[in-house]
């Protein structure tokens, strides 16, 4: 019930919002003109640099059970709770498109083999300092900024899914419909493959954190932090130098941006 | 020695036109269901996030590695010097051209942009095979062109040899880059072994030789010119060797991936538990597709009857279909491994909860895409056979033998 108001609270101060500042647009060449200008007119003028390397350190001890306060902040943050299935109401399309539809950030849950140890993490985008979605891409279109922040240029990228083929953490998604509604923040289109890019509006715009990492600490649980991984000061790399993590698949020698703790 | 004389496609009017007409509205069938999936996008499709290439890859890979061994009758015939291949060498570089262009067709329409295929030609990232091999498709094409010409035009001849080794060359890194596409996925364990590329170059030889045999069984029958044993017989043992090569691969690859324990899942998942493609793998690819053929292509009686080594060749093409099916989707459809040594109880994801397989169901507009592709490769064939001097007038043994003997 509670979880019920408060979308609803969201939804509707969210819609407001939207109104005012037209951002919700729809695919037709007018909004396509007001979308450049937004763009143009935000002071967005200082260059990436390599100074800094964005990165995660998920503790998964903190993760608790039966939240996904993460995935929800994602899904708003990047517009995917916009993603609409096309038609099909029956059972079978519904399942198909559950499993179409694209997804940033999930849950997963696992048991060592060996000890049964249980952990629960968030998964998404690792943002590889070698990422093999960006070697395999064709086009180029995959890339790693110099900010580490690995993402797809939507406008280079003609959906070939190599990338997605590539990817050890199964991060990616493709956008399989038709696109009515977006975010500006988040540009989304038929046909192109996306993934967690670290709310690089956020960066872009000098906005601290990302919206899985705030949504996490508003829940009390502070299971994501977000930070400069090249920033010895900074609070991440404080927190990894005395907290042992680890890279999922370390074994492909990835050197990920996003560790874990507890798993 | 008998100079070989090659002579358009004398079918029928009715029959050619209508033969036309048939491939055509095939062709015209997968490009309506372009059109619907480009329109709605890849909901329609069986493809999610988890299979993330299906059936259209599974007819354009096919193809593209079919139209490398196609290449194969004529780069015997000039590369190494067997006058007995000769005669079918033209065929065998138009072949080589149609299925390609089939391929590359669906390969194309299947992608979530096809209209941005000008980038995909312009800009290029070096270090992706798959922009590489964009380069060597498009060369293969020019290559055997340059070939075709070399053996058609009388000024051509003396460049017959080198373009032809050039091709042989090219159409090796061909399939080598083919196959690399998925040697490359380090991440996906069923594709993650060197054992990838010498498999495909064996499929290319053995599909491409099959396609190759039932097309100019079915020309040569069609407006009645004589094929003698001794060719065919020569073409047959070879694609009963070819198949052999890829059984042989087959369990060296099964072997290398029992190597280590790690990968114990997944050759049972392959051999024994995966459902659909365990089937296929056992009852399509390995026995329909070619212990069957192999039984035929080397039963004392069977071999002798052209309608045998046709089925044969037939057979060879839907276990070569098969097998693709079951390396490209059975490979995504088989859990990716994210902890190692650890099994994941739920995720919101679809990753593998409990070591399930992903789900993937095959849609009609996915298949009509890719019959499609194989229509407008034979459309390109029937059209080049027909305006083109491309069939030898016979393949008779008296025709090539002492020609063969002459040079032997
Ligand atoms: S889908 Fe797009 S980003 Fe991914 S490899 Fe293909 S072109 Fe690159």
């Amino acid at each position: 019930m509670t979880t019920n108001k408060h979308k609803e609270r969201v939804d509707t101060s969210r819609r407001g919002f939207l109104g005012a500042a037209a951002v919700v647009t729809t695919v037709t060449v007018a909004p396509g003109v007001v979308l450049h200008r937004l763009a143009v007119a935000e002071p967005r003028s200082e260059a990436v640099t390599s100074d800094v390397r964005w990165g995660m350190l998920i503790d998964s001890t903190k993760c608790a059970e039966g939240c996904d306060a993460c995935v929800t902040a994602c899904n708003r943050e990047n517009g995917l709770d916009l993603q609409k299935q096309p038609k099909g109401e029956d059972a079978d399309q519904q399942k198909k498109w559950d499993r179409q539809a694209a997804k940033w950030i999930r849950i997963v849950k696992v048991k060592d083999n060996l000890t049964g140890h249980e952990s629960r993490l968030p998964m998404m985008c690792q943002h590889c300092e070698h990422p093999p979605c960006v070697d395999v891409c064709p086009t180029g279109a995959s890339f790693k900024r110099a900010d580490g922040i690995v993402m797809v240029d939507r406008h280079t990228c003609i959906g070939c899914r190599y990338c997605m083929m590539a990817c050890p953490y199964k991060a990616r998604s493709f956008i399989h419909e038709t696109v009515d509604t977006k975010l500006t923040r988040a540009p989304r289109g038929k046909g192109c493959v996306e993934s967690c890019n670290l709310c690089v509006h956020r960066r872009d715009n000098g906005t601290p954190s990302t919206a899985c990492a705030d949504a996490c600490a508003a829940q009390g649980q502070g299971a994501i932090l977000f930070g400069d991984l090249k920033d010895p000061e900074g609070p991440l790399m404080k927190k990894l130098t005395t907290l042992s993590s680890r890279q999922i698949r370390e074994d492909l020698a990835l050197d990920t941006g996003v560790r874990y703790a507890g798993v | 020695m008998k100079r070989i004389v090659y002579r358009e496609w004398r079918l029928a009017p009715q029959r050619y036109w209508g033969l036309l007409a048939i491939l055509a509205v095939v062709a015209g069938l997968g490009g309506l269901a372009f059109a619907y999936m480009e329109h709605e996008g890849h909901w329609v499709t069986g493809m999610t996030n988890q299979v993330v290439w299906g059936t259209p890859h599974v007819f354009a890979v096919f193809l593209i590695v079919a139209a490398s061994g196609a290449l194969n009758v004529a780069s015997i015939g000039s590369v190494f010097g067997k006058t007995l291949y000769k005669p079918l060498a033209r065929l065998s570089g138009l072949l080589a051209i149609a299925l390609l262009a089939g391929g590359l067709l669906v390969l194309v329409l299947d992608l979530g942009r096809p209209d941005r295929l000008v980038v995909a030609m312009t800009t290029y990232n070096f270090r992706s095979i798959f922009a590489w091999n964009i380069f060597l498709y498009t060369g293969f094409m020019v290559i055997v062109i340059a070939y075709l010409w070399t053996m058609v035009e009388r000024k051509g001849h003396p460049y017959t040899k080198p373009v032809g080794f050039f091709a042989f060359v090219w159409r090796l890194a061909l399939t080598t880059g083919t196959g690399s596409i998925f040697g490359f996925l380090v991440a996906r364990q069923a594709y993650d072994t060197a054992v990838m590329a010498p498999l495909f170059i064996a499929m290319s030889f053995a599909y491409g030789l099959a396609i190759f045999l039932l097309i100019l069984l079915f020309a040569l029958d069609q407006d009645g010119r004589p094929i003698g044993k001794f060719v065919l017989f020569r073409l047959r043992n070879l694609l009963g060797i070819f198949i052999g090569a890829v059984l042989f691969l087959v369990v060296i690859y099964f072997l290398t991936k029992l190597y280590g324990a790690k990968n114990y899942d997944l050759v049972a998942f392959y051999l024994a538990d995966g459902g659909i493609y365990t089937i296929l793998f056992w009852f399509v690819w390995i026995l329909a597709g070619s212990l069957f053929p192999l039984g035929i292509l080397f039963h004392p009686e069977l071999s002798k009857s052209r309608a045998w080594i046709a089925s044969a060749c037939g057979l060879t093409v839907v276990g070569g279909l098969a097998s693709m099916y079951v390396i490209i989707i059975g490979g995504q459809a088989f859990p990716m491994q994210l902890f190692p040594g650890k099994t994941i109880l739920e995720s919101g994801f679809y990753d593998g909860v409990g070591g399930a397989a992903a789900a993937y169901a095959p849609s009609l507009p996915e298949i009509l895409l890719g019959i499609g592709g194989v229509a407008v490769a034979l459309l390109i064939t029937a059209v080049g056979i027909r305006v083109l001097q491309f069939l030898p007038e016979s393949l008779a043994d008296r025709d090539v033998v002492d020609h063969h003997v002459v040079r032997v």
